[in-house]
């Protein structure tokens, strides 16, 4: 990054503390809600922090100078910052239109703000900026505001050359988020895909956002699976570049790697969270196993002993346990187990095809994808209680669930508008909306972890 | 007088006769014999020999035809191998006793084809997950090679490959055309 984040005073620990208790409340009321959805899981749980979304206003940044190219980046980072915050399904972002002040004139610290104004077109959050532009370099102080409690909640000045004005503001909304929910949410990260079509299928990247679309791989052939390193500096996938499917463990950037090429499948699983190790599933025994390998390629040991397919390895968020998919019973299920003992327990027991397992980072609850009457849909199940949600249902075909860094999201692919494209929802299963759309099909996302930009 | 006249004339009539008959018999006999018994015997050798390059046409024509027959034979069943697949029931790899009857004609031909080295490839319908199907697929490869196996082709002649999901015969989204996705298909290599 080249842009310094300087605090804008010593108030802002003060506020911090106190919101953190909204923040709390928040995440109290994410982890609240399963629960009481629990009856069936037919229906999407409605009483979840997604329903009532905080109103935020965010009016056009006010520029320093009257200078056009000054006042249409003061508008860019409001705009910005509206879409970035709106991503996340916690706040209604109140439509300019209904401001009672003129963004231009108004005005935008504690001293000067007009909280009434803002309360009256019931907003509860405001977020107020100041920008200047000098020789391609921007100055941008920015402000989030309680309007209710008539403070200020935090303060930041960045200074970042012109092309860097949406990172900048994606880290102060990271810093938003923060504060409100003691996490900074999934601004800083990335999305791996598989688009194509016709037997042609290579691994894209994109933004959080759906923006930013490219292709990572270039191979020609059919590769799928991919998925992230926890620490975001490699992808691992499966490709048939030679004929066979073989798995692939590249570096993000760096043109190195490894690749596993052993008789029979070599299926990209997951990767154990802080080690430079995944899953996979190999078949070089004459049945489907998962084995853990080293980041290199080399195989450490075999985790699976039934004869009949295990695949679509998971992990916890402290790598003490996995979840994935065996045919051990007769039909596709999902079973954990301890990677210690080894000791292994089936999990899911509605419906006759669970399969695609994706554990959220925040622990407690597995994505995962079923298949039941020739539909195919999200659903979720607490571990510990194993009561079900169902996060998608009548809208097309929903697979591969993939968490975001800050389990408030979920990425999937639907076929709800004709060919496949990439999803996300709140992990409440509302605000679905698709991310992007490429030529032919998108498919199979996963999530990055946040801080790889 | 007159008649011995004509005694003379009828006696020289008949020797003039005898003569020319003679001197046309002499010349006539001489070419005749050898001459005609030559051509008669060429012509015989002739048509011995037409008769034997007709035979031996047709006999080519015929071990052409045997040749060529057997040839499309043994590309049909080259061709039948190679395009007849066998076909699975929804998420499982076990063998249909259809699947079990095509796979001995296929046994049966790859056991007189002793060069001929098979690729087989497993294939899903696109109902189930992506990376199950790719591990489903490869079952169903498996479960073709080991039925071979089991009649006695050496598993060193049969290679498998799962693709999944990847690669559907028919595009569509129906039962008939998932019934024709989810197969093993044989690639000579």
């Amino acid at each position: 990054m080249n842009f310094s984040d300087n605090f804008l005073g010593g108030r802002v620990r003060r506020w911090r503390r106190g919101f953190l208790v909204l923040g709390s409340l928040l995440a109290l009321a994410v982890a609240v809600c399963p629960s009481a959805s629990a009856a069936d899981y037919g229906y999407i749980d409605l009483t979840n922090p997604y329903l009532r979304k905080i109103p935020l206003a965010i009016p056009d940044f006010k520029s320093v100078s009257g200078d056009p190219a000054t006042v249409e980046l003061a508008r860019e980072g409001a705009r910005l910052a509206s879409q970035t915050l709106d991503f996340t399904g916690y706040f209604s972002i109140i439509n300019p239109g209904a401001f009672l002040v003129d963004p231009k004139t108004m005005g935008v610290t504690e001293t000067d703000v007009d909280f009434k104004a803002w309360t009256g077109i019931g907003s509860e959050l405001l977020i107020t900026g100041l920008a200047s532009l000098s020789g391609g370099v921007v100055d941008l102080e920015l402000r989030l505001f309680d309007t209710v409690k008539q403070e200020r909640l935090l303060g930041k000045r960045y200074t970042a050359r012109q092309a860097d004005l949406p990172r900048l503001i994606r880290r102060f909304c990271s810093e938003v988020l923060m504060l409100l929910t003691g996490n900074p949410g999934p601004f800083e990260s990335q999305i791996v895909f598989v688009s194509g079509g016709n037997g042609q299928k290579e691994i894209y990247t994109c933004d959080f956002d759906g923006g930013n679309p490219q292709a990572f791989t270039r191979h020609g052939n059919i590769s799928l699976a991919p998925s992230w390193s926890t620490d975001g500096l490699w992808i691992s996938y499966t490709s048939y570049q030679r004929g066979r499917p073989d798995l692939y463990i590249r570096h993000r950037l760096e043109n190195r790697g490894a690749v596993v090429a052993e008789k029979g499948i070599n299926l990209n699983g997951q990767w154990v969270p802080g080690r430079f190790e995944l899953a996979a599933t190999l078949s070089f025994s004459g049945d489907e196993e998962i084995y853990l390998l080293s980041g290199g390629g080399k195989i450490i040991k075999r985790l699976t002993q039934q004869p009949d397919i295990d695949v679509s390895p998971t992990f916890s968020p402290d790598g003490g346990r996995m979840a994935f998919v065996s045919k051990r019973s007769g039909s596709p299920q999902i079973y954990v187990m301890d990677m210690g003992s080894g000791h292994t327990e089936r999990l899911t027991f509605e419906g006759p095809y669970n399969t695609q397992p994706s554990w959220s980072p925040k622990g407690g609850r597995i994505a995962y994808t079923a298949m039941e009457k020739n539909r195919i849909d999200i659903r979720m199940i607490e571990i510990e209680t194993r009561r079900i949600v169902q996060l998608t249902q009548g809208s097309g075909d929903n697979e591969s669930p993939s968490w975001s860094p800050d389990g408030s999201l979920i990425a999937f692919s639907s076929t709800r508008e004709g060919p496949s494209r990439i999803y996300v929802m709140t992990s409440f299963g509302t605000d679905q909306r698709r991310l992007l759309s490429l030529p032919g099909a998108q498919s199979q996302p996963d999530w990055s972890p946040n801080g790889i930009q | 007088m007159r008649s011995k006249v004509w005694v003379g004339m009828v006696l020289l009539m008949v020797a003039l006769l005898m003569i020319s008959g003679c001197a046309k018999k002499a010349v006539r006999t001489d070419g005749d014999v050898s001459q005609a018994g030559q051509d008669a015997a060429a012509l015989e050798a002739e048509k011995a020999r037409r008769a034997a390059e007709i035979e031996a046409a047709r006999l080519a024509a015929e071990r052409d035809a045997k040749r060529l027959a057997e040839e499309a034979r043994l590309r049909e069943a080259r061709n039948q191998f190679m395009n007849e697949h066998i076909y699975f029931e929804f998420d499982s790899a076990a063998l249909t006793p259809t699947a079990v009857s095509v796979l001995k004609e296929k046994g049966a031909w790859l056991d007189k084809e002793r060069a001929v080295n098979v690729l087989i490839e497993g294939h899903c319908d696109e109902r189930g997950t992506n990376e199950y199907n790719l591990a489903l697929g490869e079952r169903r490869a498996q479960s073709a090679k080991a039925f071979l196996v089991d009649m006695g082709i050496s598993p060193s002649r049969l290679s498998t490959v799962s693709y999944g999901e990847e690669r559907p015969l028919d595009p569509g989204q129906n039962e008939a055309a998932w019934a024709k996705n989810r197969r093993a298909q044989f690639v000579v290599e």
